[in-house]
């Protein structure tokens, strides 16, 4: 089975995806939080790329540390202009590590810069979004990552 | 005030805010995402975009109130305001951000302070706005009515 998550597997045992949105605006978070919990997911929020990655137990200080958190992300949204680490390098250090790379990484960013675009998803980005979110777009994101895996 | 007429006032007033180009389809998005589970999402998203972007507009007349101005400083705060007055649907805030942005790359310090001036102006303009909408909201519910959908 692919660990692409959002699978048809859950969906049969009746899991709710659980998400985890990064985002150093308040604003934002909350609209990006309750965007997926209209389609029915469970949101975890960071506000920043260190939170993030502590929350999935890969903080620089939690190495070979085992973290519950982990295993129960099926997605990951992060904003792309972050101070201290960018939504591009939060991307990176989710795709270096063993137990996260197959959990896919949405970016989004109010930015529409062609290269920045093609750097996200050469560098392993599902997608990449336009901020502000609509709900059509959150419920494309879902439907295109049921499709994945299943 | 009878409901129905406060409610003609309500969708009126609404309609006026989209033709002037205060709200634009974002504030929409925000309104559908409203339901029973989070009947006060508006009034919270909104309420934190005031809290916010009063503290963003402080820090920035401080920043471009230096000896030697932080334009990277000046620059990261209006993007975040920009970001913020785009998610809720504040058109001419984000708008008056987007020129605002392009002063701070030419270090311009005139031009940083024309556009915190109008940032302003809209900013307080939207905020009174959205306030009467809020109190017409209210007034509404007090008399018993439900809020009209308004396309």
């Amino acid at each position: 089975m692919d660990a692409t998550c959002l699978s048809k597997d859950m969906a049969d045992h009746g899991e709710v995806p659980h998400v985890l949105a990064v985002d150093d605006n308040l604003i934002d978070r909350k609209l990006v939080e309750k965007l997926l919990k209209n389609s029915s997911c469970k949101v975890t929020t960071a506000e920043n790329g260190l939170r993030a990655l502590e929350y999935l137990g890969l903080g620089d200080d939690q190495q070979n540390i085992s973290n519950d958190n982990c295993s129960k992300i099926n997605l990951i949204i992060t904003d792309y202009c972050m101070p201290g680490m960018t939504g591009y390098e939060l991307l990176k250090k989710i795709k270096e590590s063993s137990m996260m790379r197959e959990v896919p990484v949405v970016i989004m960013s109010s930015e529409n810069i062609p290269t920045r675009i093609n750097k996200c998803l050469e560098g392993g980005a599902q997608m990449f979004m336009l901020k502000p979110l609509k709900q059509s777009d959150v419920k494309k994101l879902r439907c295109q990552l049921m499709n994945v895996g299943s | 005030m009878e409901v129905g007429q406060l409610q003609e006032r309500f969708v009126d007033y609404t309609k006026s805010l989209f033709c002037e180009g205060f709200l634009d389809d974002q504030f929409l998005q925000l309104q559908q995402l409203q339901d029973e589970s989070n009947p006060d999402f508006v009034v919270e998203v909104v309420s934190l975009f005031f809290e916010d972007s009063e503290k963003l507009l402080n820090d920035l007349t401080k920043t471009l109130d230096q000896q030697f101005v932080d334009y990277k400083r000046v620059d990261a705060q209006v993007h975040q305001l920009k970001g913020s007055s785009s998610s809720i649907g504040a058109q001419r805030v984000k708008n008056a951000c987007i020129g605002f942005r392009n002063f701070c790359e030419e270090q311009n310090i005139e031009g940083c302070l024309r556009c915190l001036h109008q940032v302003k102006q809209e900013y307080s303009l939207v905020k009174n706005k959205l306030q009467t909408l809020f109190r017409l909201e209210q007034q509404i519910v007090a008399a018993g009515g439900a809020i009209p959908m308004v396309e």
